[in-house]
């Protein structure tokens, strides 16, 4: 038992620096390129981390958003910047240290630490609350109660955020990404391999979140990576899907939120306050078409412009 | 006490590093990963005083809120990002302007 207790903390030390180490290595590595891939493997080890404060959903959806959808994302933007300006260098030249942004910092560092140090060894907080309402909250696994019962308006202005950064994206942004070469072999048969398994992943991840780690945004977040992967194969949503379909599809997630918040307001006199005999399949429901519309809202973060820009401009040529 | 405290330090640690990084480099692209860093920080220090709550099981409610942050995250990197495509578009660099003549 001594011994575990000594491998487990070596273990937490080496997590901690290692974490450190990448986080410093990844923000000042001369080449960009090589600062997104540190910055990936930083968010692997940091899911690692959750699964050893003992946060296994955490850790999922730092798997698969932090690490696997952020990387996807910063490397389709810096490939867009280099083709805009080939020209200019990565910011290569190395910086001197700055002396008075780092005594700042220091100084910042050692008071949250001091803080750290100071705050009482023991906190109530609200885990006993929630334990005691588990029962009627209609879902087994703490945290899914949590998200989607008793602080499911978090989680409606949260879907509501994921859209709105979409529309910003769509207002802003040029065409959306495409690939001059066609994909290799390899890519194609990958792509053709793992998207019906993650599909499958993502479905299982939805309904084990009723009673173990996995929900929506976990699940949400692999049918993203699932439709990333077929994006980089060259595939393009059908044009016929592109306008009316997948706007709705987009506002079906904050769409039945919405709806079931005014429901239960006007039936049960609180927002979303779910009566406790429906409160397992409204869950469901709602974390079901959440799920579709937070996967469809990532993927198409990362394509960047709307689907119909590109559909119009390239005569659907790569359509199959 | 057991792995609260030192996981703590570490977020603690995250958040200056990424503070530092976001102010000293010009580049924009740096300039979100520093926030990433910075708000990997503040996640792993919510989560692990989470644990301090003395019975058997870590407070959920934190890491509910940690799974709505790395969400909110994701969707301001992609505004974040776009915003730089732009202005890069628009102005042929991907740079703050310094202040300092070198």
């Amino acid at each position: 038992m001594a011994t575990l207790t000594l491998l487990q903390s070596a273990f937490d030390i080496l997590l901690g620096a290692a974490l450190l180490w990448l986080a410093w290595r990844a923000l000042n590595c001369p080449d960009l390129f090589k600062a997104i891939v540190l910055f990936v493997a930083f968010g692997l080890l940091m899911a690692l981390a959750w699964v050893r404060l003992e946060a296994p959903d955490v850790a999922l959806a730092e798997a698969a958003i932090g690490a696997g959808l952020t990387g996807a994302l910063l490397m389709a933007a810096l490939a867009r910047l280099r083709a805009m300006t080939p020209d200019e260098e990565d910011s290569a030249k190395r910086l001197p240290l700055r002396w008075l942004p780092l005594a700042a910092l220091l100084l910042v560092a050692t008071g949250l630490s001091y803080v750290v140090l100071t705050l009482p060894p023991e906190a109530a907080g609200l885990g006993a609350e929630v334990a005691t309402h588990l029962n009627s909250s209609g879902v087994d696994n703490p945290v899914t109660a949590v998200l989607l019962n008793f602080r499911g308006y978090d989680t409606l202005l949260e879907m509501v955020v994921l859209l709105l950064a979409l529309l910003g994206v769509w207002s802003l942004g040029g065409p959306p990404l495409r690939r001059k070469a066609a994909p290799g072999p390899v890519l194609d048969t990958l792509a053709r391999l793992l998207a019906p398994l993650l599909i499958l992943v993502a479905a299982y991840l939805l309904w084990v979140g009723g009673h173990a780690p996995g929900g929506a945004f976990q699940a949400g977040s692999v049918l993203a990576a699932a439709a990333v992967l077929l994006l980089l194969a060259g595939w393009r949503l059908p044009v016929a899907l592109t306008a009316l379909p997948l706007r709705l599809t987009l506002v079906a997630g904050p769409g039945i939120f919405v709806a079931l918040a005014v429901g239960t307001l006007l039936l049960e006199g609180q927002l979303l306050q779910y009566p406790p005999a429906q409160a397992g399949v409204l869950i469901l429901l709602l974390e079901a078409v959440a799920t579709l519309s937070i996967g469809v809202t990532l993927a198409a973060l990362f394509l960047g412009g709307h689907p119909q820009n590109d559909n119009n401009d390239q005569n659907n040529k790569e359509q199959r | 006490m057991n792995t609260a405290v030192p996981y703590a330090l570490v977020g603690v640690g995250l958040f200056a590093l990424g503070f530092y990084a976001l102010i000293v480099h010009a580049h924009l692209l740096r300039k979100i990963l520093a926030l990433n860093v910075m708000g990997s920080g503040v996640f792993l220090l919510l989560v692990a005083l989470a644990r301090r709550s003395g019975v058997a099981l870590p407070d959920v409610v934190p890491q509910a809120m940690v799974i709505t942050g790395i969400v909110v995250a994701i969707s301001a990197t992609a505004l974040a990002l776009t915003l730089m495509l732009r202005l890069a578009a628009a102005s042929g660099r991907a740079e703050l302007p310094d202040g300092r003549e070198d």
